[in-house]
């Protein structure tokens, strides 16, 4: 973080808000949610499903799918909002700034265009090559990639590829301009376990080689401790935990990434372990008053219950925890309080 | 794949000898074609004699075998009505048929598929719902009210065009154009429009769906992620991914085109096949109504045909899983 603070930040993302318009009134699925990315930096990302991680990386590459919509906050990339950009202006931003790889290999490809055609498209789309220019480019990036026998294969079909390759191909596309950031949503999620690490180190080796930030959206603690700098925790539409990832996965401070860690809880005095958390996330609808954690929370307090928490330093990170506040979390809840 | 178009190729022909039996049976079970051929006064000697020599005293299966040898040949013997050629019959009917099938055709392809284009793709604005409930009307009202109705508009009303025939045609080879003379092709214009209007309803509908569906796939969002301009995503990789099955329905269609053209023709007294087909049934004219029952059955399999190998061409996934099955043929 000290390093980092140095540089001004690649991707700034700053009180972003994710709204859907229903009949039932608007479903607020990411709540002010704030974070930096360094230039060259991986961020982890991690939480339930439904925690709102795939909406905020849609937001960030201006691909929310209607109705919803960004309700507020921006989203600045190298210094310049992108989040109010019109549609012809942001379509220049993607693929060409910002690269995406979504989790399923199997259909992120066109079944009826050869690999070859494109990443060709891609490329010309974006930078001034001529045909053989951007084959020449191609064949490069499937060859960095790790596609035996490129020459041949670049004209191949994606059925004519296994999952593993065709996520190397995606991969390949995402770089097809050299992005400064890649927003990988669960990049290996649909990939057989055997995969998922060749996928992750591939994905790792380039950005280093390229300098690229990476916004890596994943289920996996494992990949998150191996591969990102840093680490946010989202939970029901807002930033539980965020920091370097060494102190978020050994000394998680928000109970709810304790529980995602399958830590010993240092703070707990009641509990001397809890690898597992009890309950479900909460539905958008049902998102209790103070700390959306609270009715998972066995250290929460009488001020959990009404004051919603703001991501507060906490050690090396910041926590959106009352336990981190001079105030604390107050007077101990009785679990019949609570369900009354 | 040539062990694929092989297969094809033999399941058309037994659909066309199907279809063979079909038109063979009509003669042996609609009334004595002699009785049909010969006047009242001729004697049974003579009806005995014609009967031999017309092999109707052969096997049924001698003469099922004859008829598709001569059909095969383009002979289809002569016509009750007429006493001329049935193939000669229908070669001077068929260009008329063609052009207005092929007009009609033109017209629901090139307006049908931009349209269920541009509803697919704005579904929300107020023109699709237009034409989404417009193409309702052209779905529901059957032909001949949709030709009337044209014809009282423009032809009674507004004499802008002539509501029956061909108007003045010129004369190609055995080829009979509508295409060449102002007439011509004033004639065409209602005819078409009442004949391919069901088709373009039906492709706009197919189309618009179609690419609803094809605009919510991950590739098309992952084409949007890498940038791709509109045009490149809606005309490019949507619309191709839309078209198996309009191509298997426009090949469908483009069949009953020139099958159903029946009603269109017989409103607009157009001297086409199907009307040739109206009249063969008022006289029991069996001769013609087989031959235009095998026209229309070799229609359909060439079509089919056609749209089969169609699939290859757009469909990379088709074409090695034929090379898969020649393989696994051996
Ligand atoms: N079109 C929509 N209409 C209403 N709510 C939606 C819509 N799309 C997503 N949501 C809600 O937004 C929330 C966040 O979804 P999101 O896809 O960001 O979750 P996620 O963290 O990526 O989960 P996963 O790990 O399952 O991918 C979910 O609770 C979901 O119900
Ligand atoms: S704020 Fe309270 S309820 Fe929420 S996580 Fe912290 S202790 Fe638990
Ligand atoms: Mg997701």
């Amino acid at each position: 973080m000290a390093a980092a603070s140095n540089n001004p930040p690649l991707l700034e993302v700053k009180n972003l808000r994710v709204e859907f318009p229903t009949r039932r009134g608007t479903l607020l699925a990411v709540d002010d949610v704030s974070f930096d990315i360094a230039p060259g930096e991986v961020l982890g990302v991690v939480g339930e499903s439904g925690a709102g991680k795939s909406l905020t990386g849609n937001a960030i590459i201006g691909l929310l799918e209607p109705p919803g919509r960004i309700a507020g906050g921006e989203v600045k990339l190298e210094g310049r909002r992108i989040d109010n950009l019109p549609y012809e202006e942001m379509r220049k931003v993607r693929g060409a700034r910002i690269g995406a790889i979504f989790q399923d290999p199997l259909t992120s490809l066109n079944p009826l265009y050869s690999i070859g055609r494109q990443l060709i498209e891609t490329i010309q789309t974006h930078l001034p090559l001529s045909g053989a220019q951007a084959r020449k480019r191609a064949l490069d990036l499937l060859k960095e990639v790790g596609i035996p026998g490129a020459e041949s294969r670049i004209d191949h079909y994606p059925h004519q590829f296994s999952g593993g390759m065709r996520q190397r191909v995606v991969i390949a596309l995402a770089l097809c301009a050299d992005p400064r950031l890649i927003v990988a949503d669960e990049p290996t999620t649909a990939l057989d376990v055997s995969i998922q690490a060749q996928i992750i180190a591939l994905l790792k080796k380039l950005c280093r080689e390229h300098q690229t930030a990476v916004m890596l959206v994943t289920h996996d603690m494992g990949v998150i401790a191996e591969t990102a700098d840093r680490v946010a925790v989202m939970y029901a539409g807002r930033i539980a935990e965020i920091g370097p990832v060494r102190d978020v996965v050994k000394h998680a401070k928000h109970p709810y990434t304790k529980g995602l860690m399958g830590s010993i809880p240092s703070l707990g005095v009641r509990h001397d372990k809890l690898t597992q958390i009890d309950g479900a996330m909460p539905r958008l609808t049902e998102i209790p008053p103070g700390c959306a954690f609270n009715p998972r929370c066995t250290f929460r307090g009488q001020r959990c219950m009404v004051e919603r928490p703001n991501l507060m330093s906490a050690g090396a990170s910041r926590a959106a925890c009352w336990l981190h506040d001079r105030g604390g979390v107050g007077a101990p809840v009785t679990k019949e309080l609570v369900d009354a | 794949m040539i062990a694929f178009i092989l297969r094809r190729m033999l399941q058309s022909i037994a659909v066309l000898l199907a279809v063979g039996l079909v038109a063979f049976s009509l003669f042996r079970y609609v009334g004595d074609p002699i009785n049909a051929m010969v006047g009242q006064d001729t004697s049974m000697e003579d009806r005995a004699l014609l009967r031999e020599k017309l092999g109707l005293n052969d096997s049924p299966p001698v003469q099922f075998l004859r008829f598709i040898v001569n059909a095969a040949r383009g002979n289809f013997g002569l016509s009750y009505r007429t006493s001329e050629p049935v193939g000669r019959l229908i070669a001077e009917r068929i260009p008329a048929t063609l052009e207005l099938s092929f007009c009609a055709a033109a017209f629901a392809l090139f307006i049908g598929i931009p349209m269920g284009v541009y509803t697919g793709l704005y579904p929300r604005h107020w023109s699709s719902r237009l034409f989404q409930a417009v193409s309702l009307i052209g779905i529901s009202l059957p032909t001949f009210l949709i030709g009337i109705l044209l014809i009282l508009i423009f032809a009674v009303s507004l004499h802008w065009l002539p509501s029956f025939g061909r108007g003045e045609t010129v004369q190609i080879g055995w080829w009979t154009t509508n295409f060449l003379t102002i007439s011509g092709l004033k004639a065409l214009i209602l005819p078409s429009i009442t004949l391919g209007l069901f088709q373009l309803t039906l492709l706009m509908r197919l189309v618009r769906s179609e690419m609803l569906e094809v605009m919510r796939t991950d590739y098309i969002k992952f084409a949007r992620a890498r940038g791709l301009t509109n045009r490149a995503i809606n005309f490019g990789h949507a619309l191709k991914n839309t078209l198996v099955p309009v191509i298997t329905v426009t090949g469908l269609q483009l069949g009953s085109l020139i099958a159903f053209a029946i009603v269109t023709e017989t409103v607009f007294a157009w001297p086409g096949i199907g009307q040739l087909f109206i009249q063969s049934v008022q006289f029991s004219d069996i001769p013609v109504m087989a031959a235009y029952l095998l026209l229309i059955g070799l229609l359909f399999v060439v079509i089919n045909l056609v749209v089969d190998l169609l699939y290859f061409v757009v469909d990379p996934r088709l074409r090695s899983q034929g090379g898969a099955a020649r393989v696994s043929g051996h």
